[in-house]
């Protein structure tokens, strides 16, 4: 009972956190209290939901693994910038950022203009009869460039907190370059690429904006779970409500097994 | 066979800049001596070829390994280091560690854990193996990593410190051993250390490293008889 005397927070900041809190939570109960809980089975299970549900767990999971392959290097890159010269190094950072902040609409615009029919790269393969846009690989595409971010700086704090130094022991016991990166810097980052891979998975799980902009709404083809919850408000807000429970439960599913099992640091 | 490390070098690292030289001979340890900042860790670098040098030779036997900023890859000069916090991988078990050399050399995970096992036997790590290096003391740590450096077959060994990391109370028994090895190894090798116990129980020659140069050079007697320097007649004062 000893020590500083409790402090109180005023009223005023009391009630205004109290708002805050409610404004953050009621949606989330609204959701869970109208949706259909009696017909949510057979919701879940009719052709078109199955149908975006498999397209998104196909493209998420294959822009997370485009995220894995490039974003790696990139954080490595990121984590040697910091001997660079501050102009350089501050580009770098900032065009790892950028689509973090950027509206995804945005970013889909963005990626019509490169890899568009029209694009300045995209021209060239419409040329040779590879149309991007509004195919299954403009929605990954879409949500890499979206997710890149997330996975790039969970890893590159990884490298932060690890031991640098231990690759330079690997070296003196015979572990050339590749050797080192493979048994020495990627097991030492291993919680962050696993962190960074997850919500790397979340975002792209969830994305819309950069994705109907780019990939349009091809149901089977480009049509994921968000695309299709949006649309079916319109004409079917109970399958709408059920395809935004869906998706929630996966969001705190991801959120639970992030805290208890990569980032012991969050728990109490 | 009886290659010799020959270091006639100078290495730069930021504003400060170490020249020494020295050799190394077989079976005759060298220690060498400094106090805090005098670049002790900065030649181990150097001749662990993890630093280029800004002139000057490093040789192992008739192979020179460093000549200038040109020099041998550290993966390729078998040079082994027993680091100032042992810099042990902390993700590998311990027999992985002492394993970790075979393995880089393309032995399978299982052979280069069956060619480990001599040397966890040697270093009474045994019982030890399947323990990750946070699960260790600071004198077991030390075995594991001296044997992860013997067991890469290096041709010269170099040890930062490897007292440092240990508790007193257990420093006698742990630098008996570790001369002991030191002693079974036979080939040339190099300890940096401020701690005069060390050098009598591990060391025959002494090269005194201070503010980047050599001060002193010569056997524990005639250091101890002639001290050049007012740091080297605290060392081996009394």
């Amino acid at each position: 009972m000893s020590g500083a005397p409790r402090e109180r927070l005023s009223p005023l900041i009391a009630i205004a956190a109290g708002v805050g809190l409610a404004f953050l939570v009621l949606p989330l109960v609204a959701l869970a209290i109208r949706a259909p809980w009696g017909t949510l089975p057979q919701l879940l299970t009719s052709g078109p939901v199955l149908q975006a549900l498999g397209l998104s767990l196909l493209t998420a999971l294959l822009s997370t693994a485009l995220c894995l392959v490039f974003g790696i290097p990139l954080a490595l890159l990121l984590s040697q910038s910091a001997r660079w010269r501050l102009l350089p190094r501050r580009l770098l950072r900032a065009a790892i950022t950028v689509p973090l902040v950027l509206p995804p609409v945005v970013g889909g615009i963005a990626l019509l203009l490169l890899l568009g029919r029209r694009g300045l790269v995209g021209q060239f393969f419409a040329d040779a009869g590879l149309g991007i846009p509004y195919t299954t690989g403009a929605v990954v595409i879409a949500q890499t460039f979206v997710a890149m971010p997330f996975l790039v700086f969970a890893v590159e704090g990884a490298l932060g907190a690890a031991d640098r130094r231990t690759e330079g022991a690997a070296a003196t016991l015979g572990a050339d370059r590749w050797q080192v990166f493979r048994y020495v810097t990627v097991p030492l980052v291993a919680p962050g690429v696993a962190a960074g891979a997850v919500l790397c998975f979340t975002r792209a799980l969830g994305e819309f904006g950069a994705t109907i902009t780019f990939a349009g709404s091809l149901p089977g083809v480009t049509r994921t779970l968000p695309i299709a919850s949006y649309l079916a408000l319109q004409t079917d807000p109970e399958a709408a409500i059920a395809l935004a429970l869906l998706l929630l439960v996966v969001s705190v599913a991801v959120l639970v097994g992030l805290r208890d099992r990569w980032l012991p640091g969050v728990r109490a | 066979m009886n290659a010799q490390l020959s270091v006639d070098a100078s290495v730069t690292r930021g504003a400060f800049t170490v020249t020494a030289a020295f050799d190394a001979l077989p079976g005759r340890p060298v220690a060498l001596v400094g106090p805090n900042g005098a670049g002790k860790s900065t030649l181990v670098a150097a001749i662990a070829g993890l630093l280029p040098l800004t002139s000057g030779l490093i040789r192992v036997g008739e192979l020179v390994v460093s000549a200038g900023a040109a020099s041998v890859p550290p993966e390729l000069r078998r040079v082994g280091v027993v680091f100032q916090d042992f810099l042990l991988f902390p993700h590998l078990t311990v027999r992985d560690n002492v394993a970790f050399a075979l393995r880089v050399r393309g032995a399978g995970r299982a052979v280069a854990r069956a060619e480990a096992q001599p040397w966890l036997e040697r270093f009474e790590l045994d019982h030890l193996a399947g323990r990750h290096p946070a699960e260790l003391s600071g004198g077991q740590a030390q075995r594991v990593a001296l044997a992860r450096a013997l067991a890469s077959d290096p041709e010269v060994l170099v040890l930062d410190e490897p007292m440092a990391a240990l508790d007193v109370e257990v420093r006698d028994d742990v630098r008996a051993d570790l001369a002991r090895h030191l002693r079974d190894f036979g080939r040339p090798t190099v300890l940096v250390t401020h701690d005069a116990a060390d050098v009598a129980a591990i060391a025959d020659d002494v090269v005194v490293l201070q503010n980047g140069r050599i001060t002193q050079h010569g056997t524990i007697t005639a250091l101890s008889d002639h001290p050049a320097t007012p740091y080297v007649a605290r060392l081996f004062g009394g």
